[in-house]
């Protein structure tokens, strides 16, 4: 019972690079020995900019690329192995609601797809997307129209509905609300938090806006070059960040009241200017070489 | 009591489509003092792009109609001068900061020859005699400004080999090649990640504030606008609905729209509880 939905064990992906002629000359590490767990019912966030690996640790947990070692436990099922049959458990909601649904298909075709493919019979189709249409808290008529009929955050909903409909344990969120306004980014996650509730459903939540990340994670991973650097509880890791990266996210983010502001780290600015990640680390090795001489 | 550099006034747009006539801009005023810092923040279908874009003389006519309203631009009306005048002004004494440097920047040419053409024509406009040597020196000028450590190298390189800061940077260099007084800046630093726009910001901020310019920034975010501006403006559905200095309006917002925009924001403290009511029963 105690047992997590979702346990990452030194997780590894290295991405080969060819030179011109097809050679393989040298390889990216994407992701290096990140290990996690996700309770289940917890929302986990992942945070990290480009490059920083979340992507493929989600695809990865999707079984869309396959890791170079490591294992992904879903219910103490090692799923690395490629095995397709783990899609009823584990569903993605991408970032970009426009082009992850299919133009020239109406809402209900679209939601169908996953229906078909996991053998629910065509003759209940038609009640079962009223249903999920109604768990998104759209009409069922919207079965009929098209995507460009329907405003980004209605969208959303519709790709949200599309991944419960195999009635999943796990979802995987990436940045689903970065392409919206701030009041439907509000709306879709006071959703998805009811959706979790009712359908006893765990999270995993991609991101970079740490603001959200704050208020919607329990726990939080922070990604940086393909390492979790530093990761704990959402609350404890913001009002105590100890890795130099989680500082200098947290004193990028732009706020809107002075009780944020006062919360922010305080960063070495170097020639007046912020610093970039790269720098800050540097000059805080360069700090400690300093102090062992 | 002196004029502002520019200045809205009473604004009124209109698109027509097929038999469909929309009044997308009712009545919109608008003033940024020379020097100063002014934010005109809205969520998408406010109004404030196409606000910008009347500003800018970027609006295509038709489908767009400016049915009323004056833009003073240093106490000239942009909408009654001269084609001529217009294109002038544009790019040399305002000019802008566009959003996402990757449409932005040719992909064929180097930086330095980009912003070489930019300056060439915009010189032509305003028949200012420079050579070719003294128009690479200004490029390599502008880099500098823009906190490159090393422009010649920048100029000599293809936008692929730049990083998204580093093409952000190019296109703030571009904007300020002819010595601009008015910066206008369409969500700058949205498409990169948020260390990296917090750099931008600062680098903009900087900027506008040693070289005396003013600034226009269209932004969705508030925080942003927070960090950068003096002065807000908050569109909704084609109107100003509030404006006021930046402490006052997030200290206490009046309206009741700005209040929920600004509620909806997440907060770095915590404490937004998310999901509705009747499911948390």
């Amino acid at each position: 019972m105690s047992r997590p939905l979702l346990e990452i064990v030194n997780l590894s992906k290295s991405f080969p690079v060819r030179n011109a002629f097809g050679f393989t000359k040298t390889e990216v590490r994407a992701v290096k020995n990140v290990s996690f767990t996700i309770g289940r019912g917890e929302v986990y966030g992942l945070a990290g900019e480009s490059g920083s690996g979340k992507s493929t640790v989600a695809r990865m947990i999707m079984g869309l690329t396959e890791p170079t070692s490591g294992e992904i436990l879903l219910d103490g099922e090692n799923i690395a192995g490629g095995k397709h049959s783990h899609g009823r458990k584990v569903q993605m909601v991408f970032q970009n609601p426009g082009s992850s649904l299919n133009p020239r298909r109406t809402i209900g075709q679209s939601i169908a797809v996953p229906l078909a493919a996991h053998g629910q019979p065509s003759a209940d189709r038609r009640r079962r997307i009223a249903e999920l249409l109604d768990m998104v808290q759209l009409p069922a008529a919207y079965a009929q129209r098209y995507p460009h009929e329907l405003s980004g955050g209605q969208k959303q909903r519709v790709a949200i509905a599309r991944a419960l409909a195999v009635m999943p344990k796990l979802l995987v969120l990436d940045e689903p609300t970065s392409a919206l306004d701030v009041s439907v980014q509000a709306r879709v996650i006071d959703l998805l938090v009811d959706l979790g509730r009712q359908l006893d459903l765990t999270f995993l939540f991609i991101s970079h806006d740490l603001s959200l990340m704050r208020n919607f994670a329990q726990k939080i991973g922070v990604l940086y070059l393909g390492e979790i650097v530093e990761t704990g509880d959402t609350a404890a890791v913001f009002e105590n960040p100890r890795h130099d990266y989680t500082r200098l996210l947290l004193a990028s983010v732009p706020v809107v009241s002075a009780e944020e502001e006062a919360m922010r780290p305080a960063i070495p600015l170097i020639d007046g200017e912020m610093p970039t990640a790269e720098q800050l680390l540097a000059l805080r090795l360069q700090g400690q070489q300093q102090n062992q001489n | 009591m002196s004029d502002p550099l520019l200045s809205v006034r009473d604004l009124w747009v209109s698109f027509t489509t097929y038999s469909q006539t929309s009044q997308v801009l009712k009545g919109v005023d608008l003033d940024v003092p020379a020097r100063s810092q002014i934010a005109l923040v809205g969520e998408s279908g406010s109004g404030k792009s196409v606000t910008m874009k009347a500003i800018m003389g970027l609006l295509r006519t038709p489908p767009a109609r400016i049915s009323r309203g004056q833009i003073f631009y240093d106490g000239r009306d942009l909408l009654a001068m001269s084609e001529r005048d217009r294109v002038a002004l544009r790019g040399t004494a305002m000019s802008m900061i566009f959003q996402d440097p990757m449409t932005s920047l040719n992909p064929v040419f180097t930086v330095g020859d980009q912003l070489g053409t930019i300056l060439k024509y915009a010189d032509r406009r305003l028949k200012r005699p420079r050579g070719r040597a003294e128009r690479i020196a200004r490029v390599h000028e502008v880099l500098g400004q823009v906190r490159m450590r090393d422009p010649e190298r920048v100029a000599r390189s293809y936008p692929i080999q730049l990083s998204g800061g580093m093409r952000q940077r190019v296109l703030i260099a571009m904007a300020l090649l002819s010595e601009p007084k008015l910066l206008i800046a369409d969500e700058p630093g949205t498409a990169l990640d948020v260390t990296t726009q917090a750099q931008i910001l600062k680098l903009l901020k900087d900027l506008v504030v040693e070289r005396g310019l003013a600034l226009l920034m269209i932004t969705h975010n508030l925080g942003v606008v927070r960090e950068t501006c003096s002065h807000v403006y908050v569109m909704n559905q084609g109107v100003v609905v509030e404006q006021g200095s930046t402490a006052d309006l997030f200290a206490a917002p009046r309206e009741e729209y700005t209040r929920s925009l600004i509620a909806a924001v997440p907060r770095l403290t915590g404490g937004t509880r998310y999901g509705t009511r009747e499911a948390a029963r």
